[in-house]
């Protein structure tokens, strides 16, 4: 049953995987967000309230979650590289913070424009907007911690802590619009209950939402190549992998 | 739909537009880094192998 879990923890087998995978992710990113694209600015009707501002939505909601996501990954693979002593899990997470980082500017930089027409202001310190920019400055500390060692190892485990320890933001992101007074409106896809749009605007940004995980897994995969080929170029296998 | 209604987006195409727009830019690196780092790491395992005589 836990076979494929060890498989993971092979770096070749780690680097096949994560090579077959990237055409596939890339493909499949491309169709989700030219659909959602044409959808979502031509086809969905505008907003009763917000009018064409509204389609703002379609990068901003993706790239929000994205940024939870791609956090919760590197958590998860900081946690597994800690418990386990598994090193892949330090190219896992030292791979998707790059990704991560630039997703949660994007988050924070159309949640900007959105605001400025919507609430007369690019920033408030607002809940929302504060413990996302606080998932920026973690991104930030988790890659500066990595790189600031002289001793590679100690660096991962060092970073992976503060990865594992932040994950503690990622709830209060999410439940900041319900816990506290917030001018951000209300969750729109993930809660509990139906959806508050209708399918004509929804389905466009489900397909964003896809298109940008998919893109994550596309150059995830790529990253990870390059992070395993950095942690195992003394290894054997390196020199096969090297000559394609 | 490709008219200047669509362009200006209801006047609000100047924050909807450049949203996109950012968002293709973080897309496009995010696409040319993660290669770029690949390719570095390529060749460094490279220069590796040859530096240890083991030509690749």
């Amino acid at each position: 049953m836990w076979t494929w879990f060890y498989k993971l923890a092979s770096p070749p087998y780690v680097y096949g995987v994560a090579a077959a995978l990237v055409p596939w992710a890339l493909g499949g990113a491309a169709l989700a967000l030219c659909y959602g694209l044409i959808a979502g600015l031509a086809i969905a009707p505008p907003d009763y309230q917000q009018g064409e501002a509204f389609r703002m939505i379609y990068v901003h909601v993706p790239s929000a979650l994205l940024s939870l996501t791609v956090y919760t990954v590197m958590a998860a693979a900081s946690a597994v590289a800690l418990i386990w002593r598994i090193k892949v899990g330090h190219a896992v997470a030292s791979a998707a913070a790059p990704i991560g980082a630039s997703f949660t500017i994007l988050a924070l930089f159309t949640g900007s424009l959105w605001g400025r027409p919507m609430w007369g202001t690019y920033w408030a310190w607002d809940p929302r907007l504060t413990s996302e920019l606080i998932l920026l400055f973690l991104y930030v500390g988790v890659m500066s911690l990595r790189s600031a060692f002289e001793d590679p190892s100690r660096g991962d485990r060092a970073a992976a802590l503060l990865a594992t320890v932040g994950i503690v933001n990622v709830p209060i992101v999410h439940f900041s619009v319900v816990w506290w007074n917030s001018l951000h409106q209300g969750a729109t896809i993930v809660k509990l209950g139906a959806p508050s749009m209708p399918g004509s605007m929804l389905w466009p940004l489900l397909s964003m939402w896809l298109g940008f995980m998919l893109f994550f897994a596309a150059v995830l995969c790529i990253r990870l190549q390059g992070e395993v080929l950095n942690r195992e170029r003394q290894s054997t296998w390196v020199r096969q992998a090297v000559k394609s | 739909m490709m008219n200047n209604g669509f362009w200006s987006m209801g006047g609000y195409g100047r924050y909807v537009w450049p949203c996109f727009a950012f968002a293709f830019l973080v897309l496009g690196w995010n696409l040319w880094s993660a290669r770029r780092h690949l390719d570095a790491a390529r060749l460094r395992a490279r220069r590796e192998l040859q530096m240890a005589g083991i030509d690749p």
